[in-house]
């Protein structure tokens, strides 16, 4: 077994070196500018090299990646003058899904994100990214208060999936995400969904129905994780990278079906290097989309968002 | 009763050993028991009631009266969106699933009457491919929802299904959302929509469509959740609770409003569609 990130050990040692001349030269005042620069060169040309033949399964590692942005750094980078909002009236305040309302440029927007933490003390408050039922009753309780104010809902989906557990169970986990994929079906104000990282099957369908679906280039969608398909098909979690190449989830071949509009790039060697310009090239992307969807009436909005998810699926007649 | 007698003279050995399938083991009380009254009593074990996995055929000519059926979509049959192959190809595993079942995938949709109201039903199959849900599944109930929407009728859905087909992907998820669309909007026009929980109904299916009844009903003792139970024993390495999602444990929590026996199933759901449609004369 090879650890998550080896193939990216050509550029974090072609950085290394770069970084190393750099110090080097600072230290000793000798110029060996010319140096780095043609290696800085190498490193770009190697970074879109090797960015664009990843595997599949390699764009699933890099979704999780431990430095990857998430959905508050979103909010530090996109909105300005966030409020946050907790709590779903009923039972708690999830902290795996984010909710509050910011401006994006000049538009108010109802943020919506799954967290999955920063450190180990965010990341047990946050569940790892699962949410229970209560995360998603929260969502859904901004979501209404955006319809109401007619604000536009922005959902950033990062969630291995809803967390497997008893609580959960008791508390009406597939209820809960259940009744969100119907009222969001037609929820009566614009709703962009984001795939910034993992999109775990129903988990990430919780808070995942809208008017336009946009991948990063280095996240998934799928009816089940790689491994847990291998698991169940070949009875062996290690062929993971198979599980992922057949479940066609990245984001070229969900955009075959029709299930996800754009994809977005991410600046060279991934979202992770570069957090700050993910989240501004994000803010353009999203106010593009918006301008699109806030020249349309909300029962033309509500009638082009059923007809999205109508013709998706593969049937025919048989003799 | 000449079957009683039969009944009684139950032998106890093994019912593999005895030939053309005239006895059965129950797998609740383990008693063997004479197949012809299983059946009678539409698939539920005459000592203990325990009920078996229903065929769609079976279940529909249980619940629409006898002559009034029509079958909507009856040859609707998936592609192979992602060329998907383990040990074999999708669409030979499909074939071998119709072929095993005589059923083109894992629902029936259609329309007829229930005690004399008319209604769109969809039931789905478990022994085709887990009642796993894709395409096919996805786009029955959504046309069947749409015809009653547009008809005016109740909407009722029969589920047993493992959840999600995984060899359709993504595509098979977004099915949750376009049933669950469809169902959004039957609601809009005040109609009623019920949905009917079988053993089992997990995952994919549980998280849309099942979920969404104006009235959720289930069987005793169905097998009921969203993620299944091994999943959830391996991430909390905790003993789960006695009778875990069961239909008793989900009532219990507050998910149901009713758990029926399959015997007066037909009768209570004619009841509450009267009272449901009753405002709409
Ligand atoms: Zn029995």
């Amino acid at each position: 077994m090879s650890a998550p990130f080896d193939f990216l050990d050509p550029l974090v040692k072609l950085e290394d070196k770069i970084a190393e001349l750099e110090q080097l030269s600072q230290a000793t005042g000798v110029t060996v500018l010319s140096e780095a620069e043609s290696l800085r060169e190498k490193l770009a040309v190697e970074s879109r090299k090797l960015f664009s033949t990843l595997t599949p399964w390699q764009r699933v590692q890099l979704s999780r990646h431990p430095l990857r942005p998430q959905s508050s750094d979103y909010i530090d980078h996109m909105l300005e003058d966030y409020v946050p909002l907790a709590g779903d009236r009923r039972f708690a305040d999830d902290e795996a899904i984010l909710t509050g309302i910011g401006r994006l440029g000049d538009q108010p927007v109802m943020l919506v994100g799954q967290q999955k933490g920063k450190d180990v003390h965010e990341r047990r408050r946050c569940n790892f990214g699962m949410p229970h039922p209560e995360g998603y009753r929260k969502a859904m309780a901004k979501m209404r208060l955006a319809e109401k104010f007619k604000i536009p809902v922005i959902c950033l989906i990062n969630t291995p999936g809803a967390v497997p557990g008893v609580e959960a169970e008791e508390r009406g986990q597939s209820i809960a995400i259940a009744e969100n994929i119907r009222d969001m079906a037609l929820l009566r104000t614009p709703v962009i969904c984001v795939v910034i990282g993992e999109g775990g099957s129903g988990g990430a369908l919780g808070i995942g129905v809208g008017d336009r679906i946009l991948m990063f280039e280095n996240s998934y969608f799928s009816v089940i994780s790689p491994e847990g398909c291998a698991a169940i098909l070949w009875k062996d979690g290690a062929k993971k990278d198979l599980a992922a190449e057949r479940l066609k989830l990245t984001g070229p071949e969900l955009k075959k079906f029709g299930i996800v509009d754009e994809i977005i790039e991410e600046p060279a060697g991934g979202a992770h290097r570069q957090p700050v310009a993910t989240a501004h090239g994000l803010k353009e992307v999203l106010l593009r989309h918006l301008r699109e969807l806030q020249s349309l009436t909300v029962d033309e909005l509500l009638e082009r968002r059923y007809q999205k998810y109508r013709v998706i699926g593969e049937v025919r007649e048989s003799a | 009763m000449v079957l009683d007698r039969l009944r009684r003279a139950t032998p106890t050995k093994d019912p593999k050993k005895i030939p053309d399938g005239l006895w059965l083991k129950c797998p609740s009380c383990s008693k063997t028991v004479f197949k012809r009254l299983v059946e009678e009593r539409l698939d539920c074990c005459p000592e203990c009631n325990h009920h078996f996995k229903m065929p769609s055929g079976r279940r529909i000519a249980n619940l629409i009266d006898d002559g009034t059926w029509v079958e909507w979509d009856a040859n609707l049959v998936s592609g192979d969106p992602l060329g998907f192959v383990d040990g074999k190809p999708y669409p030979e595993r499909i074939k071998q699933q119709q072929a095993k079942t005589g059923l083109k995938d894992a629902v029936l949709c259609g329309t007829g009457t229930m005690g004399s109201h008319p209604v769109g039903l969809g039931v789905m199959d478990f022994e085709f491919n887990g009642g796993s849900m894709g395409s096919v599944v996805g786009e029955k109930l959504t046309r069947m929802i749409e015809r009653s929407t547009a008809a005016k009728m109740p909407a009722i859905i029969v589920s047993a299904s493992g959840g999600a087909r995984m060899q359709e992907g993504a595509i098979s998820l977004m099915q949750m959302t376009k049933t669950s669309a469809a169902l959004a909007r039957h609601a809009e026009k005040g109609l009623p929509y019920i949905s009917v929980l079988t053993n089992p109904t997990m995952a994919g299916v549980m998280a849309s469509y099942a979920s969404l009844g104006d009235v959720i009903i289930a069987e005793p003792k169905a097998l009921i959740g969203f993620t299944g139970a091994r999943v959830i024993q391996e991430t909390i390495k905790q003993e789960l609770p006695e009778g875990f999602q069961t239909s008793e444990f989900l009532f219990k929590h507050g998910q149901l409003d009713l758990i029926i026996n399959r015997q007066d199933m037909k009768a209570e759901l004619a009841r509450i569609v009267g009272y449901l449609m009753a405002g709409r004369r």
